[in-house]
């Protein structure tokens, strides 16, 4: 694409980076080159905390198709991980 | 004399737009001897490795080189050039007229140094060609010009105009006062094949003097020897065209040391 289109997600979590552990609070979307893998363009993540100043991020560049799959797996994880949670522990046999 | 001969090259502090002081990538010749001077203007992602290379390369074949980091107002010395551009992506990229300032710092710093003939080139890819066409018809002193697949030299949708980019730069091509070669792979998004042939048809309606090249079986960026996209086969011819022309128009007074 070469340009500067760019989508934001606003974010609760936390993203391990260059100086350890950080709270994230956005996440700028976008497909376009990448600066470091050998594709010709890629879907990249930069996750940032704006919040304080949005110099520090965790960064990935994947191809359109893995990009899609990890949406999926994404989407699957969230929905087999909520059932399971919100499922009521089992009583532990006595001993 | 050596067939090969050595060059120069480090990273230097210029004068951009506004006065800023920044950081730049240079390399020349390391003999003795007056050299012509090209700018290099880089891609969006940022001012990579591969700039640098392309800069070398240039040095190599008997140029004093500069690139100049476009997006070192963003960081602090020492930050990886990629986070400064991930960061300017965010905000919505450089403004053409910072980067125009950016450029004529870069050739002011050339034609300063001892060893330079006062002749000045520029050369940009992706988003650097679409600044180096923009350079070309609003810059003096370039003395030729050669856009690598610069996007969006040709704007189809008026969305991608705000105040950061505020026109397109075919509607400037009347000002254009230099030489233009353009290099382009005809399986390229942006520009795409008629976005080419529309601008050449301006170039051509106003009489300019322009040369452009496509090449079949490439795409946006076949020059990257980092890439998937790279073309050995086109991307060698395309260097033969682009030393060519700087050969011709800045009169070279270092003839190409390699051929390749």
């Amino acid at each position: 694409m070469c340009s500067y289109i760019v989508e934001k997600a606003a974010l609760v979590g936390s993203a391990k980076g260059r100086k350890g552990w950080m709270k994230i609070d956005t996440a700028n979307v976008y497909f376009d080159h990448p600066y470091h893998s050998t594709l010709d363009h890629v879907l990249a993540i930069d996750f940032t905390n704006e919040g304080e100043g949005g110099r520090d991020r965790v960064a990935v560049e994947l191809s359109a198709d893995s990009a899609r799959a990890l949406v999926d797996r994404i989407l699957a994880a969230l929905a087999s991980g909520e059932v399971a949670h919100a499922t009521p522990a089992m009583p532990v046999a006595a001993e | 004399m050596s067939f090969y001969q050595g060059l120069h090259a480090d990273v230097v502090p210029f004068r951009g737009h506004n006065g800023d002081q920044g950081e730049a990538y240079y390399a020349g010749p390391a003999r003795a001897g007056k050299f012509p001077g090209i700018v290099v203007i880089h891609h969006i992602p940022g001012w990579c490795e591969w700039t640098t290379e392309v800069v070398r390369k240039l040095a190599h074949h008997g140029y004093a080189a500069i690139s100049p980091h476009l997006y070192f107002r963003e960081g602090n010395p020492g930050e990886a050039p990629d986070d400064l551009g991930a960061r300017i992506r965010a905000a919505g990229g450089v403004a053409d007229a910072q980067v125009m300032g950016d450029v004529a710092g870069a050739m002011a710093y050339l034609r300063a140094q001892p060893n330079a003939t006062g002749k000045i080139g520029v050369i940009g890819f992706c988003s650097g060609g679409r600044h180096t066409y923009l350079a070309a018809c609003t810059l003096s002193g370039i003395d030729a010009a050669v856009d690598c697949w610069g996007g969006n030299v040709v704007v189809d949708d008026p969305k991608l105009l705000n105040a950061k980019r505020p026109v397109a730069p075919i509607d400037l091509t009347e000002k254009m006062t230099c030489p233009l070669l353009g290099i382009f792979g005809n399986d390229d998004a942006n520009p795409t094949a008629d976005q080419v042939n529309r601008t050449e048809a301006v170039l051509k309606k106003l009489g300019k003097n322009y040369e452009f090249h496509r090449y079949d079986g490439a795409g946006h960026a076949f020059f990257n020897t980092l890439r998937d996209a790279y073309r050995p086969e086109q991307a060698i011819d395309g260097w033969r065209k682009v030393f060519d022309f700087f050969n011709r128009q800045l009169a070279a007074s270092a003839s190409s040391i390699a051929a390749e």
